[in-house]
């Protein structure tokens, strides 16, 4: 399975109260070789993994990761930010093959 | 009268001493988890991706499935809980992904999908979403019963260098552990499902298959007549369980 996918789903709180902690859920779809495995032909699958991960809110960063190859397919991530103003979370990541995503949700805070 | 009653009953029936389990029960906490996360669950990923896929034009004809169906949630509510059956066009018991590969190949005029393609296991997952909670009710009288004879029988029937039927584990070791795992009963309701093994979602006939390989038996190719059987079998012997799909399967 080494078709060329990028697709994830973010989830964020669409309206918060401010000082709120909300949590900010992301699942990529992504086949995180690890470059040790080799194919039913015996060549070897070139490591491919999201190396950089970066999210934004409101223009701040507040979440890097860096990924390694102990990292299964199709990654989950889960983690918590204090609600500010009104802004756009944007996550953006990079992975070994030069392929580059993002996807981005608003929050409202009142 | 009592007799025809009781035959009645026995038919209706599925003749096994367990009550019918889903796979889910034979699952640790954290498959069951997952699947009860709609937004964790990675086989959604599949779903979305059907979700475009279902209204993405293509082939000669130039029609998306939505252009003839239109929304899933009212086309396509219930129909995964009544497949595998009897199609008088094709002429032949079909599953849903034999429905969607022919309206693929004979409406939309376009390539038949390569089997356990990620579009294809998409359309699946989306299409089954609207039926998800619904209890399976498939038709084996009439035109599909050959179809579902073949099943019955393959699934008692040995095979492999194991020289195991598909009844040796799934009926009468039900709930014991081989190796790691609970071995569960068999029963298709979760499918398509995203399996760990595979780090992807997948068809049921991609599951059978690996369990061909499980007992050392030459693997059914894929949309094959038998392994169409032994599915229209396992849904009629999992009737009144709620479809899960899209689950999650160790």
């Amino acid at each position: 399975m080494t078709e060329a996918v990028n697709v994830g789903r973010l989830r964020v709180p669409p309206r918060a109260k401010r000082g709120e902690v909300v949590e900010i859920r992301l699942l990529l779809q992504h086949p995180m070789e690890n470059g040790f495995r080799r194919d039913t032909l015996g060549r070897s699958v070139p490591r491919n993994i999201i190396h950089r991960l970066v999210a934004h809110y409101d223009g701040r960063e507040i979440l890097r990761a860096e990924l390694g190859t102990g990292m299964a397919a199709n990654p989950y991530f889960a983690f918590f930010t204090r609600a500010g103003a009104s802004g756009e979370v944007i996550i953006e990541w990079e992975d070994d093959l030069g392929v580059k995503g993002s996807l981005r949700a608003p929050i409202e805070v009142s | 009268m009592r007799i025809l009653a009781l035959s009645l009953a026995l038919l209706a029936a599925p003749a096994w001493s367990q009550s019918p389990r889903s796979g889910l029960e034979f699952q640790g906490e954290d498959i069951r988890r997952l699947q009860g996360d709609d937004f964790a669950n990675p086989a959604m990923l599949w779903a979305e991706r059907g979700a475009a896929a279902w209204q993405r034009k293509q082939g000669a004809a130039n029609t998306s499935c939505a252009d003839c169906h239109g929304a899933v949630e009212q086309s396509m509510r219930g129909v995964a809980a009544r497949l595998p059956a009897w199609d008088a066009r094709l002429g032949r018991v079909s599953t849903l992904e034999g429905r969607i590969t022919a309206c693929i190949t004979r409406e939309q005029r376009a390539a038949e999908p390569a089997p356990e393609s990620h579009d294809l296991v998409g359309l699946l997952a989306y299409v089954a979403l609207p039926s998800r909670g619904m209890p399976l009710r498939v038709d084996v009288a009439g035109p599909a019963q050959a179809s579902f004879e073949r099943g019955r029988e393959l699934y008692a029937k040995r095979i492999g260098q194991m020289n195991l039927a598909c009844t040796h584990c799934h009926d009468r070791q039900a709930g014991k552990t081989l190796l790691a795992e609970k071995i569960s009963q068999g029963q298709p309701t979760a499918w398509p499902a995203y399996r760990m093994e595979w780090q992807a979602a997948g068809t049921l006939e991609r599951r059978l298959r690996a369990c061909f390989l499980g007992v050392r038996a030459e693997m059914p190719n894929y949309r094959d007549d038998d392994l169409v059987a032994l599915q229209l079998y396992l849904a009629w012997r999992a009737q009144g369980l709620p479809l899960e799909a899209p689950g999650v399967r160790r």
